[in-house]
């Protein structure tokens, strides 16, 4: 716990600083609350564990907007962590990062690893708006499609080796499409991605099941309360290429904005069984910070 | 300090009106155009459900006036409105809106393309109004799901001239 809470600490520190907005030429702030999503675990504008279409910020198309975000989950026999930024631009380009650090507490004995050790992960993410806007064409179905990457680099090869990991980097390929229902409150967002990782790419990229590419899912449903409000479920398809067993993930969600600057979502997650440790349910908490 | 002169005002006069309009004293005389209820920009509600959740004219002449007057106020959008005839502005806005929401109105404006015209707008100031009356509508009380109904009728304005490409 002592890490997360400095990983949450450090963010309270990051939300302070970007609270104190610099002047610019570009015009400030645009989009409804909430509308632009939250960071996801890769540090991409989405929900906690899925992509959106959606530009993060809330710019329009005339102004840059970003966000730093801190995330936490305890999970029953592990700790995951992440911190990232992403910029976009003119409501059209999304570039972010994000440093992903999963602990395995106590369980890294049980696993021979030894106590705390630490798959870490680095992700670069480039977003592109294709079409439609999610909340300007309610007159229409189309929704905001955009396409993505994001390059992953795993910090610990040998373990991933000893796993039967193929590879520490691999790239994620997605089409997210995401529509703000504004006469029934409600935002849904699909995403299907093509990917190689295994647990998002911490344990490694193929194995021994599998070394293609496979299309794997995520989706989020939200329904906006109240301006500041919402609470969602999402879920996200997984592959299985170490013949370890990786289980779909499931949220539930609640996010409130304290203001244009300020966000926090609390989430129950269903991570399902990760390196053979069954049942990883547990509380997720993100603070995000942007303009 | 006594022999400073007054500065200048930042403020432009306000505006005057040079050819009253013989149907609406108090409102410059605009050039004719096509009256049409379609100039609204979009089909009303059906029914009065959504009139009744604004509180009928009443909710929607404090609502108007609660969001122009903040936008009057609002240093990002104030200057689009300056050299307007807000008394004419604040007359459509409400027959707009309560065309818009059942009440039964007619609409005697001009379409939204031709009131827009070379205002270079950008999405931003549309945000900005909206975000105005938002916090309007909460001051009426009106609950957050017909808010929502309403801001789904006007949204798609945004691409049909409102905002500048």
């Amino acid at each position: 716990m002592q890490r997360l809470r400095t990983v949450l600490v450090g963010a309270g520190m990051l939300l302070c600083a970007t609270a104190a907005r610099a002047e610019s030429d570009l015009r400030p702030s645009g989009k409804l609350l909430l509308t632009e999503g939250v960071s996801d675990i890769e540090g991409a504008a989405g929900g906690g564990i899925s992509t959106w279409a959606v530009i993060t910020g809330y710019e329009t198309r005339d102004g840059i907007g970003a966000n730093v975000h801190a995330t936490g989950i305890q999970l029953k026999d592990y700790q995951f962590r992440s911190w990232g930024a992403a910029v976009g631009f003119y409501d059209r380009l999304e570039l972010s990062y994000a440093h992903q650090a999963f602990d395995t507490q106590g369980t890294g004995l049980k696993l021979g690893l030894g106590r705390n050790f630490t798959f870490g992960q680095d992700v670069y993410g480039a977003k592109v708006k294709l079409l439609g806007d999610a909340v300007y064409t309610q007159d229409s179905w189309v929704p905001q499609v955009a396409v993505g990457a994001q390059v992953k680099r795993a910090d610990q090869g040998a373990v991933i080796g000893l796993l039967g990991g193929k590879d520490d980097t691999g790239v994620d390929w997605y089409v997210a499409a995401t529509k703000v229902y504004l006469d029934e409150s409600l935002v849904l967002s699909g995403a299907v991605r093509a990917t190689k990782a295994n647990q998002t790419g911490l344990l490694g990229f193929g194995g021994p099941n599998n070394d293609d590419y496979h299309a794997e899912f995520e989706g989020s449903a939200a329904l906006l309360l109240t301006k500041r409000f919402a609470v969602g479920a999402e879920y996200r398809t997984k592959p299985n290429n170490l013949g370890l067993k990786e289980d779909d993930w499931a949220t539930v969600f609640a996010a409130f904005a304290i203001n244009k600057t300020l966000s926090i979502t609390a989430a129950y997650v269903d991570l399902g069984e990760i390196a053979t440790f069954k049942h990883q349910n547990g509380a997720y908490l993100s603070l995000q910070a942007g303009f | 300090m006594a022999a400073l002169a007054a500065p200048a005002s930042d403020h432009p006069p306000a505006f005057k009106i040079e050819h009253p309009s013989t149907q609406y004293p108090g409102e410059e005389e605009v050039a004719d155009y096509k009256h049409d209820q379609a100039n609204a920009g979009t089909a009303p509600f059906e029914g009065d459900r959504m009139w009744k959740a604004f509180h009928e004219q009443a909710g929607v002449d404090h609502v108007v006036d609660e969001t122009v007057d903040r936008s009057l106020a609002d240093p990002r959008i104030s200057d689009i409105f300056k050299s307007h005839d807000m008394v004419r502005l604040r007359r459509t806005l409400k027959e707009q809106f309560c065309y818009i929401l059942g009440g039964g109105c007619t609409y005697s404006g001009r379409d939204m393309k031709a009131v827009h015209k070379d205002m270079g707008l950008q999405n931003t100031d549309f945000n900005a109004l909206v975000e105005h009356l938002q916090v309007a509508m909460d001051h009426e009380k009106i609950g957050f799901r017909d808010q929502n109904r309403f801001l789904a009728k006007l949204a798609p304005m945004q691409g049909t001239g409102v905002v500048e490409r």
